[in-house]
This record gives structure tokens, sequence and C-alpha cells, in this order.
């Protein structure tokens, strides 16, 4: 399909996320632009301190941009926003997180935890219709309705996404940011959830934020990537691109470090490591550039210009 | 790789368990395991199947409500499982077999330069004082890639990141030179490129100080960089052993071909990625048969009667399961995972 045709459902605009003030001035991300398509998964991959939570706590209104603009369906959802607005995009964009040991509250019962979103929106006429809610959401993600009464701590960590997972479900959400839902579980559980996610996706219409850092699943499970290094988005591609032939050197090294179930491989494999000096960045300000249609680079003029002559070196990583 | 087959560790029919709550949990059932001098063994397994628990009992580690009920460790002219007091382990612990873990973190402490918590082992174990003491420590910064020494050597952690902060933990593991060295995770909690790099300098300081490693992990890319042999747990037990390339690319276990087969990249975009049902058994009630049995698709009844004891599928590789037996039907590996054994075997030959 053709990305112009394609419905943007959300776009992140010159994002801007800046914390303290003064000496003590942090830019979290820097310049940062995305669309993400309707019914697509975006990933966005990065490795700690990079920034890829802070741009999905940006979305979620959690973190407070700095300058920017932040699109959900064309309508501006940062700063002030009408109350109207405020509450559909709050039932629109859900969450779920990574560690379900830690986001579920320990002293109230499933039901609760799941219903606490249409509460505070007030998304129910009955009683009984909220209950009926409740049910269709733990059936929805695999769990069954008598859990409803349990505690988080009589479940297992899986058991425990699920309903996290249930949580985000029951606002009949249209676009949801997963930050790293799958990085505290067992391997095997690892897959029950992804296949739970790809499920939902297809029957519920959603489109899906994936923050994550294992590069393996991100293959696997997304259809357009970006890679963040330090808060500014230094390559973005469809994934199956990004992964055969990646451009940025950065990206380049950390692919080449992603261990691979193959021992013949492993040990022959030399790592590329990513030497930030090697940008003439202080002459030649980069910018953000479509080398090829959909696969985005930064990168200054001089390094535009070489990309193209190596774009079709086939990188074997 | 192995040449000498001379064993410096023996576990012999060891079993572990856990008093809770006036219940009584088996954690190891039952495990025979050879190490051998100068080989990279990987334990792999899922959370609760007994890997941890395995190496902490190797260095008297285990939790106070945790007791082995049966069997030996043999080291050297010791049995480490008769070993009851802290005295008895310092012989060994940190001198013989040291151990790095998970998280530099927590395994560090706070409120001490970091060049003082290396000598610290440094003097304790090996008796050096004063200015012998200082350049030992240096030379250990330096072994673990870490620069500009003298000026490291006088800060404190928090002035670390992650993977700095894991090499001084390793620095730490070596001071005494051990001939053991077990590593508990030891790059999970760090990130992709700091994790290549760890494992690289882990690689290094294994040939530079003949050491015998033991890595716990559940990441098989981490495995399939580092490891001679493999040892796949489930439940408590080693359910398959072998060389590296025996487990990834023959692997004979229905256990193991699930581990591999969930991995994603064996997946399919858009398809279902491969999932093992249901949960593993609960180790507070007595397994019978096999432990993977109500998960195993492939399971025989005799699985759910009868222990499967090892069987041969080479000198050096040997799986549990009763579809080694002669008599057993003929089953084949799920397709996407027969795929991969090829293309991995292809790769081997070039």
């Amino acid at each position: 399909m053709q990305m112009a045709d394609r419905e943007v459902l959300l776009e992140v605009k010159n994002l801007h996320v800046t914390f303290g003030k003064g000496k003590k001035k942090f830019e979290a991300i820097k310049d940062v632009s995305f669309k993400i398509y309707k019914g697509e998964t975006f990933g966005l991959v990065g490795e700690s301190g990079s920034g890829k939570t802070t741009i999905g706590r940006a979305i979620m209104r959690i973190n407070e941009v700095t300058s920017g603009e932040i699109l959900f369906k064309g309508k501006r959802i940062n700063g002030k926003i009408s109350k109207d607005w405020d509450r559909e995009i709050t039932q629109k964009i859900q969450m779920i997180f990574q560690d379900p040991m830690a986001s579920l509250n320990e002293r109230a019962k499933v039901d609760y935890i799941i219903s606490e979103g249409l509460i505070n929106t007030k998304k129910y006429s009955s009683e009984k219709e909220r209950q009926e809610k409740v049910r269709n959401a733990l059936l929805q993600v695999g769990l069954l309705p008598e859990f409803a009464s349990r505690f988080p701590h009589e479940f297992s960590g899986g058991q425990r996404q699920r309903i996290g997972i249930a949580r985000a479900l029951v606002m009949e959400p249209e676009f949801i940011i997963a930050d790293e839902p799958i990085s505290a579980l067992d391997v095997s559980i690892r897959a029950q959830v992804l296949n739970l996610l790809t499920q939902l996706q297809q029957k519920n219409n959603l489109t899906y934020l994936f923050i994550a850092h294992d590069l393996s699943i991100v293959r696997f499970f997304t259809d357009r990537t970006a890679v963040i290094y330090k808060g500014r988005i230094v390559e973005l591609a469809e994934t199956e691109k990004l992964f055969s032939n990646p451009i940025h050197p950065y990206t380049r090294a950390l692919l080449s470090a992603v261990p691979e179930p193959n021992p013949y491989k492993e040990r022959s494999k030399k790592v590329e490591i990513y030497d930030p000096s090697q940008h003439n960045y202080e002459k030649m300000p980069p910018s953000f550039v479509e080398l090829e249609e959909g696969h985005f680079v930064l990168a200054n003029e001089e390094e535009i210009a070489r990309y193209r002559e190596t774009k079709n070196m086939v990188v074997s990583v | 790789m192995v040449e000498t087959k001379e064993k410096i560790l023996s576990i012999k029919n060891l079993v572990i368990k856990f008093k809770l709550r006036g219940q009584v949990l088996t954690a190891i059932r039952d495990i025979s395991l050879d190490l051998y001098k100068g080989e990279s063994l990987a334990i792999v397994g899922e959370s609760g199947s007994g890997k941890s628990v395995l190496v902490k009992s190797i260095i008297g580690l285990l939790e106070k409500n945790g007791y082995i009920d049966q069997g030996k460790i043999l080291y050297g002219n010791y049995d480490l499982a008769q070993f009851k007091t802290e005295k008895d382990w310092l012989k060994i612990r940190g001198k013989e077999i040291a151990m790095v873990t998970q998280d530099p973190m927590t395994s560090l402490n706070p409120l001490k330069t970091i060049g003082k918590q290396i000598e610290e082992a440094v003097v304790l174990h090996q008796g050096l004082k004063g200015k012998e003491a200082y350049e030992k420590v240096l030379q250990l910064l330096r072994d673990v890639g870490i620069d500009d020494v003298e000026k490291r050597y006088k800060q404190y952690p928090h002035e670390f990141s992650g993977g700095m902060r894991q090499r001084i933990v390793i620095a730490i593991a070596i001071a005494c030179n051990p001939k053991i060295l077990i590593c508990d995770e030891p790059t999970t909690a760090l990130d992709v490129t700091i994790q290549a790099q760890i494992l690289q300098l882990l690689k290094n300081l294994q040939e530079k100080y003949e050491l015998t490693t033991i890595y716990i992990t559940h990441d098989l890319g981490v495995v399939a960089k580092v490891a001679d042999r493999i040892a796949v747990m489930y439940a408590g037990d080693i359910i398959e052993f072998g060389k590296t390339e025996e487990i990834f690319f023959n692997a004979k276990h229905p256990y193991t071909w699930a581990l591999i087969s969930s991995l994603p990249q064996l997946g399919e975009k858009g398809k279902e990625l491969y999932s093992i049902k249901g949960t593993p058994p609960n180790l507070f009630k007595e397994i019978k048969g096999d432990a993977f049995a109500p998960r195993n698709p492939y399971a025989l009844k005799i699985d759910y009667v009868e222990r499967p004891p090892y069987f041969k599928v080479s000198d050096t590789h040997y799986a549990k399961t009763w579809l080694l037996h002669p008599n057993a039907p003929k089953v084949e590996p799920p397709e996407i995972l027969k795929k991969f054994f090829k293309e991995g075997r292809q790769y081997a030959n070039g």
C-alpha cells in the first residue's frame, strides 16, 4: 500500500521534551517527528536513556511537551485542549506497562483494576453494564471472568500482564502504547502475550506503538521501526528494510550487537561499535531526510551523498 | 573447546529442597552433571526451573530455608554438599569458585570507592598489603577494560554506568584467581551494545585466567555466543545436555524444541509465534513420569507413568525423553524447527 494513501492516526511533529531548567537542563527529546498509520504496529527501539519511554509518556500526556505538536486524528492533543477532546483521547489512547508486578495495585481486586478507567470517565450506564465490560475484557485476554474477584498476587507474571492488557482494552481504545510489554516475562510466556497482542490488533482494529529494546522481537512484531539515540530518531523505515539494509552507523552497531541463536554465526561475528564523534555536525548540521521511499535517516549533506552511493550495499546482520 | 576431558566439578544425584510455610518444595530433582576444565557451560531454563538454585548450591549461597537433601558436589578433595558452616565455604568461595550476578546496581557497596571494594577481595584472599594490593587492583581494573585506573580507583559506584559497574563486579570476581566463574544472567540488565562488550570481555578473561565458566541465562542468543556446552533445565531437572551445536541444531527433547521454536527469530510475521501451552508443574507436589508431559504435544503414555532416563544421542549429547527409546514411535520435530536445524547445519558446512 502507498504510504500517502493511508490514514495517519497519530503524528508527532518536531517534538522537544526538556527536563529541568538553567544549568540542570536536560534535553530528553530533540526534534522528533514521525507518523503512525492506522492499523499498523510502529516500533520504537533504543537503549536505556535514549528517550523512547519519554516519547510514549509525552503521547500519554504524562510528560509535558516543551515544544512541538502531537496530533491524534489530525487534532492536537498536547497543551491546552477542550474538555470533551481530553475525555475522548483519555479513552482512545491507552497504555500497557512493562512490569506486571509493579503496575497493578496490590490492594485492589482485579475487578476494580480493570474498571478504574471506566469509573473515571463514567463510560457505563449501569453497574450491570460495567460488570459486563469487565467480563468481556477478561475473556478477550484469555482469562476467566471469575478472576475479577481476586487480587493481583494470586496471578503469575503472564496472567498479570494479561490483566494489564484487559485494563487497556476495557476502554475500547484505538491506539495502544505498549512500553516493553514482554521484557519482564519468560521466553515461553512472551510468545503467548505477543500472540495475544496480534489477535487483539486484528479483532479490535488497534494501532500499536511498541516500545522495546529487544530487536529480535521488534523485527517479528512491528511493521515500521524508528531507532532512537540520545533523544533523536536516527533512522526510520519499514522494519524489514531497516533490518536488511541499515544505513545509520548507530543502527548498524545496534543490529550487529544482537546475539542470534546460531553458534556458528555468533562465534565469527564482529560487533560494530558506534563512535558518535565520526559525524562532523558542528560545521554541517544534520537533518532528517528521506533517502528512499519511507526510509528516513538523520544525516548531513556530506553523509547523505555517501549513503546514497553505498545504499545498495548489503549488510549481513 | 575442551580437549582435555578433565573434570573440575562433579555433581552426583543432587536433590535440593526448600521448606516454605510448612510445606516442602523440591527445587532440584536428582541432577548429575560434570563440568570440564576450561569449558564454558550454559545452563538454560525459565524462571523456576532451578538453574539459579543449582549454581547457588555450588558456591554455598542457598537461601536459609533451602538444603541439600541428597547427593554430592565433588570439587578437588571436597564434597561441597557436606559443607555446613560459613568457615567451610570460605575455603572455596571467591578463591576457587566465584560468581558474577545479574544486577551490578545491587552487588556493589554504594558507600565505598570501587578501588577499596576490589582491594578487600585482594587483601582477604591473597594476603597482599599496601602498595602491592593497590598495584594489583589497578592491574585488575585494566584487565576488565577500564581506562584511567588511578582516577577510577577513587570513584564511587554511582559514578559509573551500568556496563562499567558490571566490569567492576567482574574484577572483584576474578581478583582471587578462581578456577570456576559462575555468571548468573551477567548481561540481562544491560543494553545490547554493552552486553556484546561484556560477553567479549568474559570470553577474553576466560582465556587469560584459564577459567572454567558456567553461564546461567534464558537468552539463547547469548548462549550461542559464549557456550561450548548447554544443559537445558526444566522443573528441577536437566532434561537435555550436549555441545552447543548439538542442542541448537539436533535437539531431541520436546521441551528444547519448544524453547527454540518460541524464539521470535523463527516466527513468521503476521502469524502466531509458537508458544508452549500451560504452566510448569507445581514443585510442592511429587512429579510422576516426565515433568513436561502435560504440556508436551508428543507425550506418550509412559511419560505419565515413568520418569525417562538419559538416552544417548552422541558421546557428548544426552536427552531425557522416552521418544528416544527404540520402541517409541518415530516423531519428527515441528516443521519450523526442521527448517532451522537444516539452515544451521548448512551454515556450519559453509
